[in-house]
């Protein structure tokens, strides 16, 4: 009965009170469900955010999650993202050390992956880089060999596409 | 907010007053002609009680208590109607808003505290919100699924002054909707099952929904076997009824869900308690399961089919379209095991719990209210009073609260003046709590309590006996106490109980006494409650003697 975790993301509509978020996370926190990452914003109506978080679940736990999290008193909806039908992104920004004679080579890679130089100095530049968790992934292997001394990930944000397959799209 | 206590149509409430509360309190004094207030011993006692009240009435509790330390005695009595679904509105007062987040005297974050044993909680420090979020407390503590909800009120708050405009009670939300071919599919299932059994619940209770109940197994030969909130539902004489199921629930219950092709689950939650081992329990059953809240629906066990609404609604719709049947062989087997009935002595002690709680049935009016603590004497009154009706039995079911009795009692009595309210308590549970005797006397509430005094903490005692080779750690209480002595200090009655005789001539002068009386009634220790299936386990695995 215990099929295999699948990352999932959730889109929570819930009204914009104060510890709202509170009562989402802990509701997931001790009910077992284990979060992987969690971003929280304004909607274009001010009474309401969105939190939209992602997570490990079997499809048994998902239900739970979903149902329970419907509960709450201060959840408007709450929509399961799937992955092809939804546009989700993550930002990064991360410090990486390198000398000035491999900046070149650098350079290149951020470029390739669509990021941006946003700082700089003689060791080392600052790299923003907006996209998938999957193309992110895929700039963290190709710059493994440079030294990353800090790093921030937002965690995903999601939205329904309005076409279908929209998921890996960049 | 007293106006809106009114709009609801509170006439009763427990609680206890302090610093912050002072302004509210000063509001109830003024209200005192239209709503009673009863002083508990502390708001543990208060929250028990209006616990108990609701459970008793089907009306909402209302609880007060002051900021600080009178908040926090409150969380165990909102935690015990959290997991039994009990309606109440517990109504705290918080320092003034300016002190907030200071650490200021008595000051706690009681929302905070409270947020994963309330249904929702309120924290209100702008007049504006306060008629609103009382409104919306009943309505979330009444609709649905029900439970409990907290408005936590800052001082100056309950200083200030607002025009009011009375409005009508909030209408209840809308239980979600079966739909028609749900219900067919539902009724297809009973009609072709051979070997169904009904597995009901506390949702049952609180939909009303008892009449519908029997009608359906009358209608459909269905035998019925209930958890421990769903006692009386189905008259303990019904030929059908099977008893309690789960850890200590009969024979007949446990086996008829083992050996089933169908289990009817409605307003019952396949708790760890009954569902002992999820992955077996039913193994060879369909199930189809009937609740108002969805996210029980394959919680604990995977169902067939589910249906999400209220029971009522559903039984009322499903019986028209169930067939009438028999199933004579499923019949004959099921009340078969019923009829073997085990020996109901365990020791040779003269006294027995079968004996009181027989002798208690047979001598209280047939209305009596049963109110018990948490422990064997709760499981012997579960499976020995003869239970006509489910607001006859009340009982802590999901947080299994010791000292919950005395309070829930009060409760009961306060809402039912009518009817007698008896108290069925263990020593380890009544030591706990017996302080709210206070109430009892100063508000004349004639509640007879049964101490079941077996010296130990017996179902703690009983897995040390079972599972911890006799290791008996700080469960043997050698506590010398006279409770003939203590209830005289308190100005009530005491009698003891050696022998059933004793105890006959006790509960007689008892329901004459029309006092608060204390029955003590001297047990062995060594009484068990069986049958027993331990935590995990299967009906294979049953202890029966
Ligand atoms: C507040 C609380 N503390 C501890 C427990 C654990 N517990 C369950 S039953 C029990 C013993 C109850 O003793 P008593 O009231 O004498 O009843 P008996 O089992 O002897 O009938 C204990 C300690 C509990 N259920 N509630
Ligand atoms: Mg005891």
């Amino acid at each position: 009965m215990y099929k295999p975790l699948r990352e999932e993301i959730v889109s929570v509509l819930v009204l914009n009170q104060a510890n709202v978020l509170t009562r989402v996370v802990s509701m997931f926190g001790r009910r077992g469900f284990n979060i992987d990452s969690l971003t929280v914003s304004p909607t274009a109506d001010p009474s309401l955010s969105r939190i939209t978080i992602v997570f490990s679940a079997t499809e048994q736990s998902m239900q739970q999650i979903i149902t329970q999290t419907e509960k709450l008193e201060v959840v408007k909806e709450v929509v399961v993202l799937s992955r092809e039908n939804s546009i989700y992104r993550e930002l990064v920004l991360m410090r990486i050390e390198c000398g000035l004679d491999k900046l070149t080579t650098l350079k290149a890679i951020v470029e390739t992956f669509r990021g941006k130089i946003v700082d700089l100095s003689r060791d080392g530049i600052v790299v923003e880089l907006t996209g998938t968790p999957h193309k992110i992934n895929g700039f963290l292997d190709a710059i493994s060999e440079y030294s990353i001394t800090h790093m921030t990930r937002t965690g995903i944000t999601a939205i329904e596409g309005i076409n279908d397959d929209k998921g890996e799209q960049e | 907010m007293a106006e809106v206590l009114l709009e609801h149509g509170v006439d009763v409430v427990f609680g206890y007053p302090g610093g912050t509360a002072l302004n509210i309190y000063d509001e109830l004094y003024k209200y005192s002609d239209r709503i009673t207030h009863i002083l508990t011993a502390d708001e543990q006692g208060a929250s028990f009680a209006a616990d108990g009240y609701a459970r008793a009435t089907g009306k909402t509790g209302v609880v007060f208590s002051t900021s600080g330390p009178g908040a926090t005695n409150l969380v165990t009595g909102i935690a015990t109607a959290n997991l039994d679904s009990i309606p109440m509105v517990a109504i705290t007062a918080n320092v003034p808003d300016a002190l907030i987040g200071k650490d200021a005297f008595q000051e706690v974050s009681i929302t905070g505290v409270t947020l994963p044993i309330t249904k929702h909680n309120f924290f209100v420090n702008r007049i504006e919100n306060l008629a609103d979020a009382l409104r919306s407390a009943f309505q979330i503590a009444n609709s649905g699924r029900k439970g409990p909800v907290l408005v936590d009120i800052t001082k100056d708050v309950t200083a200030d002054t607002i025009d009011f405009e009375h409005a009508d009670p909030l209408p209840l939300r809308a239980m979600p909707e079966i739909s028609k071919d749900d219900i067919q599919a539902a009724a297809r299932m009973i009609n072709v099952a051979e070997k169904p059994v009904m597995y009901i619940g506390g949702g049952v209770v609180s939909s009303r929904a008892s009449d519908l109940v029997v009608k359906l197994a009358e209608k459909a030969d269905i035998p019925v076997c209930h958890t421990l909130m769903a006692a009386g539902v189905i008259g303990y004489d019904h030929e059908l009824n099977l008893g309690l199921v789960g850890m200590h629930g009969s024979v007949a219950s446990n086996r008829a869900i083992d050996q089933a092709d169908l289990i009817i689950a409605i307003g019952a939650r396949f708790s760890d308690r009954v569902a002992l081992n999820p992955e077996r329990w039913g193994r060879k059953a369909k199930i189809l399961q009937i609740d108002v809240d969805k996210s029980e629906i394959n919680k604990n066990v995977l169902v067939d089919r589910y249906c999400v609404g209220d029971a009522r609604d559903f039984l009322s719709r499903a019986i028209d379209l169930v067939e009438e049947t028999r199933h004579e062989e499923w019949h004959q087997r099921v009340v078969g095991w019923k009829l073997k009935v085990r020996s109901t002595r365990t020791t040779e002690w003269p006294l027995t719990p079968y004996d009181i709680m027989t002798i208690l049935c047979d001598t209280a009016p047939s209305d009596s209210i049963y109110v018990t603590d948490v422990g064997q004497h709760q499981m012997w009154a579960a499976q020995y009073l003869k239970h006509r009706s489910a607001k006859q039995f009340i009982t802590s079911g999901g947080l299994g609260t010791m000292g919950y009795g005395y309070g829930a009692a009060i409760g009961a009595q306060c809402g039912n003046p009518g009817n007698r309210v008896i108290h069925i308590t263990g020593d380890g549970s009544f030591q706990m709590n017996l302080n709210e005797v206070v109430t009892a006397e100063t508000y004349d509430l004639p509640i007879i309590t049964v101490i079941m005094n077996n010296g130990v903490l017996g179902m703690v005692y009983q897995w040390q006996t079972l599972f911890y080779d006799k290791r008996y750690s700080n469960t043997v209480m050698g506590r010398k106490i006279n409770y003939q002595k203590v209830a005289e200090g308190f100005n009530i009655k005491g009698y003891r109980a050696k022998t059933p005789e004793e105890f006959q001539e006790a509960i007689d002068k008892a329901l004459a006494d029309n006092c608060p009386v204390w029955i003590e009634c001297v047990i062995s220790q060594e009484e068990r409650v069986l049958p027993m299936i331990p935590g995990g386990k299967t009906v294979d695995d049953m202890i029966i003697n």
